[in-house]
């Protein structure tokens, strides 16, 4: 009689776990080794992902505590490509745009160069810039002294100096004593003082900052500022960018250049998880060796089990049933794996957020991706292993051990 | 260990939760129907050649033969677990070769109880899971696989200890489990293949007499083996060499009124193994 009422099973999802997790833990050690590989890779791939990201997210913390208010206006250069000047009058006009709150310049001193002193060859200029600046300069640039004082109404009459981050250190002037001096432009000029990194100008850093008017007095300044640095309120950054070349210059608007520090550097931040590719692709190879593991594993694991295969079997277990349990198993490891992995990867970059002082950020594609793919791999790996074990005859299987 | 038997239920062999028609009540429970099994090779081997054989409900069989008789063979396609090269295999009256392999499975899974040499048991689950499992492909839900265990477990006197393992038992004491796993479900036949080879005499003898019991109780049990003191304690016994039945007492024949010339005739040796002193 055929078997029309044959009422075939599925096993159930709770049994499907159980005979995984047994399975596994019989052999936890070598379960755990091969779930490793796997755990590496996705460690690894995760921590790139969230520490990028991470710093990326410190990184417009960082701009956003600077304020993305700040315009800065320079000379450009003429048709034929020579250096053009911005007006004298170019700071005046500036602030009298509406929205505008501060208005400071820097204006670089033509032919000028800093040496720690006249002995020093005159080719070896450090790349360092002198530059007049106005007074109230370091809090539109979102900066401060590090050491010593910076410029005031007084001083800025005198041949005296206060220097940028970089200038200080490539001068080898690491702290202020009286009578430090350095010699620029013929002139010997007196150190009062040394900044902090000027993140959103970072000309300012690699210049040697004096008064306008000892510029014009000691170096031969001629008094027209070549950067100016605005502040406007933040509802019109918009409208300010786009009336500051015709203000600053109305004469020749084209040959100004207007820009948003802040804006350059969100859009560097963004760029940076560029540079991550390295580190994914050795995750990716991590992962890869992880699933070559996982499929060693399996294919002993059959091996070593023809018995409980043949037992399975003879209880009642279709090839499906078997090739079922060994793909779960597998999808298991890869699982296990997946989130160890995911644990791991998670917990350096908060360690590594922390110490940086950055909020953690983990980007879902980061954890979600490595649970998905290594449970791709965990299935991909068990494929082969499991349709070895569903070929097995049970007859092979119980009488050939 | 216990010496009581509980009856099995009277409706036995029930088969559990299925859509199975069942055979008629004179239907044998196993029928090998003029089988023969050949294996590849060069030349091919001939395992069986031509078996008939008949078991009905309630009999207690002892298919006995030196090793490379052909038993295992037999065994194996009584048991489904391999196909006959030609002839019929029916298990309750249904046929296997008109089954797929995942109907025979089922049919296994509901019908079939094994007995192993080797007992087969996971170290890692408890006595009651592995008792459990005899269920699992059945699709029984967990909780009353678990339950009908442990009437299980009862039948063979190890229900205090479900939650011990394996490996905490005696060898005897795994072979009660794998009896009771054997037994599960009330299949319609279990299949024993050399059930005392691992176990010393005097265990083995427990074995038997609670194989005795079960027997007693209802329960339709074939077990194959090459040692001829265990054949003769069945009530029927069957005699396979080189692939052929040579003797078979026939259901409902005594131990005493055994005979077996053509094996004493072949095999001169075994005669004093069948000297009635050593009967057990």
């Amino acid at each position: 009689m055929r078997t029309d009422t044959v009422n075939r099973q599925q096993l159930q999802l709770s049994d499907l776990a159980r005979l995984s997790i047994v399975g596994l833990r019989t052999r936890k050690l070598r379960a755990g080794l091969s779930a490793l590989g796997i755990a590496i890779g996705v460690a690894a791939i995760v921590a790139v992902l969230g520490i990028s990201a991470s710093s990326q997210a410190g990184l417009l913390d960082e701009i956003n505590q600077l304020g993305t208010n700040l315009l800065t206006v320079s000379n450009g250069e003429n048709l034929l490509g020579a250096p053009t000047e911005l007006p004298v009058t170019a700071p005046a006009m500036i602030e009298r745009i509406r929205g505008v709150e501060q208005v400071q310049s820097t204006g670089a001193v033509s032919g000028a160069n800093a040496y720690r002193s006249p002995y020093i060859p005159a080719s070896n200029t450090n790349s360092l810039t002198v530059q007049a600046a106005s007074l109230a300069l370091l809090p539109v640039v979102a900066t401060s002294v590090a050491q010593g004082h910076y410029l005031n109404a007084a001083t800025a009459q005198e041949p005296v100096a206060v220097l940028g981050a970089v200038a200080a250190q490539r001068l080898g002037i690491d702290r202020i004593y009286p009578g430090e001096r350095i010699w620029a432009g013929g002139q010997w000029l007196y150190v009062v003082g040394i900044l902090r990194p000027a993140v959103l100008a970072p000309a300012i850093d690699s210049s040697v900052l004096v008064g306008y008017p000892a510029a014009e007095k000691y170096l031969g300044f001629d008094g027209h500022p070549s950067t100016i640095y605005l502040r406007t309120q933040n509802s019109r950054v918009t409208t300010v960018d786009n009336l500051l070349a015709a203000t600053a210059n109305p004469e020749n608007p084209n040959q100004v250049n207007v820009s948003q520090p802040s804006a350059a550097l969100v859009v560097q931040a963004e760029a940076q998880s560029a540079l991550n590719g390295l580190f994914l692709g050795l995750g990716a190879i991590a992962l890869l060796v992880g699933a070559v593991g996982v499929a060693n594993i399996m294919i002993i694991s059959v091996l070593e089990r023809r018995s409980e295969i043949g037992l399975r079997r003879a209880l009642g277990a279709t090839r499906g049933h078997i090739r079922t349990q060994f793909l779960s198993e597998a999808v298991l490891l890869g699982l296990l794996g997946g989130a160890v992995g995911v644990a791991l990867g998670v917990a350096s970059t908060v360690v590594y957020a922390h110490t940086k002082g950055w909020s953690t950020v983990i980007p879902i594609e980061a954890w979600a991706g490595g649970i998905a793919a290594s449970v791709i791999i965990g299935a991909v790996a068990g494929l082969i292993p499991a349709l070895r074990a569903a070929r097995l005859s049970p007859t092979q299987a119980l009488w050939s051990v | 260990m216990t010496d009581t038997v509980r009856p099995m239920p009277a409706s036995n062999p029930v088969a559990v939760g299925n859509g199975f028609a069942f055979g008629s009540a004179g239907t044998p429970v196993l029928e090998v129907d003029n089988a023969t099994k050949s294996y590849p090779g060069e030349p091919p081997v001939q395992a069986l050649r031509g078996v008939n054989l008949s078991i009905d409900q309630g009999e207690l069989v002892g298919i006995v033969g030196p090793s490379g008789s052909g038993k295992t063979s037999l065994l194996q396609l009584m048991g489904t677990l391999d196909r006959p090269t030609s002839g019929h295999v029916r298990i309750t009256g249904l046929d296997v070769a008109t089954m797929d392999d995942g109907d025979v499975a089922y049919l296994r899974a509901t019908r079939i109880g094994f007995l192993f040499q080797q007992f087969f048991l996971s170290e890692h689950s408890t006595l009651l899971d592995n008792v459990a499992d005899g269920l699992l492909y059945a699709g029984i839900p967990v909780a009353k696989r678990r339950q009908e265990a442990l009437e299980a477990l009862e039948l063979v006197g190890l229900a205090q200890r479900q939650h011990a393992r394996p490996t905490q038992l005696s060898g005897g004491q795994r072979q009660r489990v794998a009896i009771a796993r054997a037994l599960i479900g009330q299949p319609a036949i279990v299949l024993a293949d050399e059930p005392t080879g691992n176990l010393d005499q005097a265990t083995g003898k427990s074995i038997l007499a609670l194989i005795d019991q079960l027997h007693q109780a209802g329960s339709t049990i074939v077990v194959i083996t090459h040692d001829r003191a265990i054949a003769e304690r069945m009530p029927r016994r069957v005699e396979i060499l080189d692939g052929s039945i040579v003797a078979d007492t026939g259901p409902g024949v005594s131990a005493e009124q055994q005979a077996c010339p053509v094996i004493q005739s072949l095999v001169p040796g075994l005669r004093p193994e069948l000297s009635p002193g050593e009967h057990p």
